[in-house]
């Protein structure tokens, strides 16, 4: 027996501790998890010893081994068992083990709960402590439930290092057991004026954190937070109360009124820069939430802006950011303050730090005006060369189209310029927002008439030459997200194609076989202003002889049979008589591979488009010169009307006719019952059918006609509905 | 509040991880790795504070951290801390372990790293703030380091013995080295030959 206590002290002794397992693992580099797994089975055999030292020592290893990555909690009986210990040692590695591995969904809780209550009322407040400590972090509602009690006691005790630490256990409870927050909650009020600074501050901690969660149920608190504002020293205490008044103002201007003044002294008294940080904070949040202009508020607004300025001017950048940070709020509601200080801003965009760049982005908003706006989006723009990450340079050409855009436009006085900066946007790599660019390319095409020439020209150059700009992208997987903005480029040339210089090449181009890789919305698009164009190009050709119209027909009987698209070059030599004429057999060879495209609206397009050039051919195979030449002109007819853009409340002013009631019921209301009838009427609403090309063709002719008239009927025609 | 607690040295290594609402070993070490993603890009002279960092928390989460040679503290925080108030809390953190180690270095963290968390549970106690006065959180550890040792008074007789035989082999020609022997007397050095 006494043999054997030697023996196994003597294989003790060999026991690794922390010191020897992390010096073992950093000569075992290159074998760590089997290093790892051995010291686990070492681990496992001391725990089987009774030896409490032995068994504290396996579990302070299992501790770290918890930091390297590795779950313990098959150890947990032993980590109560270390927990359980008398020795105050131990049982705060026990209690360590806890904190790392036990979490409140762990059935095992449950045995620690009389252990726990013991600890809390130990005579050693350090053993109080440790539990507390490790409660925290493992706490579920079980527990909270049994041991709030107990906690409360704790509030009560003549020690404040238990009391504080009571308080801010308390919050974990709350946020397990709600139930407790009633009674408890007198309790804590009273903490608020404890002697112990350190105690009062763990109170205030908590009702903040509590009050953001539910700021109106605290608002009754406000008196003896200002008392403790005006009177505390503690710095951290003043944060808490004043970030928690800046979460109250919003519901009770009159606290705001209130706090400008015991604010300001702060902001004029203080050393400290976290503490002046936050009173300009909330002195903002005072001052957007009272938002009717009273006097004294611009002195307060400009003192703010002032110290943020300080801030921004610090060499500090953590100041820098924080100051730009408050800047921006400032910006929504008094902008003009802020605009003063455009130099230093305009610096910010310089710095070497990308948080700031951003923070200096957000504010660039307020900031430009006609004068600098071209210099500004230069700036941006050589800064979107220089940058890494694509999230900063979605930011900045967000940014540019933001600026660019406010105001309808306001700050730009050459068009020609934006188009050409947009289209510089398009060609950079790796940008998403490819929708936008194309937007804003339609919108100011379609806003100003004087830039449609231009703005034609450039998209045309697009459309001619995808693969320059897209090139690599299309063959594989997905599209880059600006080939969007030749949605833009092809409408633009469809719908101005008047100022084509090449409308033959730029419809050859959007037909070539390569666009079938392109996104569908893309290639619908093309098809339609394929058509647009062929109708402008039409009428003229069809006044051309009776051989031309020979010359297609030949082309058509040749086209028909063979789908390669290398052939083009042969064809296009072929009706090389008149090269400036559409070769339509040729076009509808184009379309094959568009009307067998598995997208649904690109195949009926195509289809469309082709069953039209089919009814020409087969007009002009008759000889029907006549007819001809009034299709194409209907077709000319159908596009020429100008497309205006409508404002968003343009519908609400159309006055309502007379005779008319918008609020009568025009059959008999329907009777309560459950069921409820799903069939659609055409009452309301007129189906169109895009298959029935000839009579779309009439009602877009008679869509010019007033709405007035319509009002009873919700017309879905798109062109005259924003 | 504060969610979580990391500190890696220069390579990612993890030296302290304190996690204040429960993860899974895995999501603990991940959310390591992206956080050091994260910091080791920052160049030294921009501001501590980071947003993002998608896995820990989301939204209303910022990152505070500081650098000190070869190692990162980083403090996951919500919005309702205050940033400049954590930059001081993460420099006290620090103050005191130089105290409680005398002249700490990375290689106290290494291997004491259950010491490393007894510090801090005097800071932050379940993701709240519990004192910040460097004065009241050096009497707290003193006065449980205390306690540890009486506990330990006779009992770690043996113990300690056999850390010093360890010792001996790891580096005895260091502390051969290192022996200062005393100065000889004036008197003697005088003596010329």
């Amino acid at each position: 027996m006494a043999l054997k206590k030697v023996k196994g002290n003597l294989e003790r002794i060999f026991d690794k501790n922390l010191t020897d397992l992390v010096r073992g693992l950093r000569n075992n580099k290159d074998n760590e998890s089997k290093y790892i797994a051995q010291c686990i089975e070492e681990i496992k055999v001391e725990l089987r010893q009774d030896n409490a030292a032995v068994k504290a020592n396996a579990v302070t290893k299992l501790a770290y081994l918890q930091m390297v990555g590795y779950d313990i909690t098959w150890a947990g009986f032993n980590v109560i068992e270390v927990m359980s210990s008398p020795k105050f040692t131990h049982k705060r590695i026990g209690y360590l083990a806890a904190s790392q591995s036990f979490h409140a969904d762990l059935e095992m809780l449950m045995l620690t709960t009389n252990m726990i209550r013991k600890d809390l009322s130990s005579q050693n407040q350090y053993e109080a402590g440790v539990a507390l400590s490790a409660l925290s972090c493992f706490v579920s509602p079980d527990l909270a439930r049994d041991l709030s009690n107990d906690i409360m006691t704790l509030l009560s005790s003549t020690k404040p290092y238990l009391r504080k630490k009571g308080v801010l256990m308390l919050y974990k409870i709350f946020l397990k057991y709600p139930d407790a927050l009633r009674p408890a909650f007198p309790r804590l009020k009273e903490k608020l004026e404890d002697p112990d600074p350190g105690v009062q501050s763990a109170a205030v901690n908590v009702i903040c954190e509590l009050a953001r969660k539910n700021p109106k149920n605290y608002l009754g608190l406000a008196p003896v937070f200002f008392k403790l504002m005006t009177t505390s020293t503690n710095n951290w205490m003043l944060i808490k109360i004043i970030k928690l008044f800046g979460a109250l103002t919003p519901l009770e201007p009159r606290l705001g009124k209130k706090l400008i003044e015991p604010l300001t002294n702060l902001i004029h008294s203080t050393s400290a820069m976290s503490l002046l940080y936050e009173c300009i904070n909330t002195v903002i949040a005072v001052l957007i939430s009272i938002s009717t202009g009273m006097p004294n508020h611009n002195a307060s607004i400009e003192l703010c802006v002032q110290k943020l300025r300080i801030l921004i001017e610090d060499s500090d950048q953590n100041l820098k950011y924080l100051g730009l940070l408050a800047m921006s709020k400032i910006l929504t509601t008094h902008p003009k303050s802020v605009q003063a200080h455009k130099d230093l801003i305009m610096r910010c965009l310089d710095d070497k730090d990308e948080s700031i760049r951003l923070r200096a982005l957000d504010l660039l908003y307020g900031m430009v005006g006609k004068k600098n706006l071209m210099e500004i989006v230069k700036k941006l723009m050589v800064h979107m060369e220089k940058a890494e990450g694509t999230t900063y340079r979605d930011e900045l050409l967000l940014k540019i189209i933001q600026i660019c855009s406010q105001n309808n436009y306001q700050h730009i006085t050459n068009f020609e310029w934006y188009i050409s900066v947009l289209v510089e946007l398009s060609r950079v790599e790796g940008l998403s927002h490819g929708s936008m660019v194309a937007s804003q390319m339609l919108d100011v095409a379609v806003r100003v008439h004087a830039i449609r020439p231009f703005a034609v020209e450039q998209m045309s150059l697009l459309l001619e030459n995808p693969y320059a700009i897209f090139g690599m992208a299309l063959g594989s997987g997905r599209p880059p997200s600006m080939i969007q903005v030749l949605y833009a480029a092809a409408w633009i040339c469809g719908e101005y194609c008047t100022f084509l210089s090449n409308p033959k090449k730029t419809l050859l181009g959007m037909l070539d076989s390569r666009m079938v890789q392109l996104p569908h919305n893309i290639q619908s698009v093309y098809l339609q202003n394929c058509l647009k164009i062929l109708a402008h190009l039409l009428p003229s050709q069809s006044k051309g002889s009776p051989v031309t119209a020979n010359l297609l027909t030949n082309g058509t009987e040749d086209g028909e049979s063979d789908d390669q698209p290398d052939q083009n070059v042969d064809e296009q030599e072929h009706s090389a008589v008149e090269p400036d004429k559409v070769n339509l057999a040729e076009i509808q060879d184009f379309l094959k591979p568009f009307i067998s495209s598995e997208e649904l609206e690109v195949q009926e397009r195509a289809g469309c488009l082709n069953n039209f050039i089919k009814c020409y051919v087969k007009l002009e195979s008759k000889g029907q010169i006549d007819d001809i030449s009034e299709l194409s002109e209907e077709l000319a007819n159908a596009f020429s009307s100008e497309l205006n853009p409508v404002a968003v409340k343009a519908q609400k002013k159309v006055p309502v006719p007379e005779g008319l009631d918008l609020d009568a019921w025009i059959n008999d209301p329907p009777s309560d019952s459950e069921e409820e009838t799903t069939e659609t009427t055409d009452v309301f609403v007129k189906t169109h059918t895009a298959a029935d090309f000839g009579s779309t063709l009439t009602e877009k002719k008679k869509v010019p006609e007033p709405t007035e008239e319509e009002l009873g009927k919700v017309c879905l025609d798109t062109f005259y509905i924003v | 509040m504060i969610k979580a607690i990391l500190v890696f040295n220069n390579h990612g290594k993890p030296r302290l991880s304190k996690f204040y609402t429960y993860l899974t070993e895995e999501m603990q070490q991940q959310i390591i790795k992206e956080t050091f993603h994260l910091v080791s890009k920052r160049d030294d002279n921009v501001c501590n504070f980071l947003e993002g960092g998608s896995l820990i928390g989301g939204a209303d989460y910022k990152l505070i951290y500081r650098h000190y040679a070869t190692l990162y503290f980083v403090f996951c925080v919500d919005s309702s801390e205050s940033e400049l108030g954590i930059l001081d809390l993460i420099q006290v953190f620090v103050e005191t372990l130089d105290k409680c180690f005398e002249n700490v270095c990375e290689l106290d963290l290494i291997f004491h790293v259950d010491k490393v968390h007894y510090i801090l549970n005097e800071l932050v106690m379940g993701g709240m703030v519990l004192e910040t006065n460097m004065t009241e959180i050096f009497t707290r550890i003193d006065e449980q380091n205390k306690l540890e040792r009486q506990e330990a008074g006779l009992a770690a007789a043996p113990a300690r013995a056999v850390s010093a035989v360890k010792n001996m082999n790891m580096n005895l020609s260091q502390q051969i080295k290192d022996i200062k022997l005393p100065d000889l007397p004036q008197a003697i050095k005088d003596l010329k030959f």
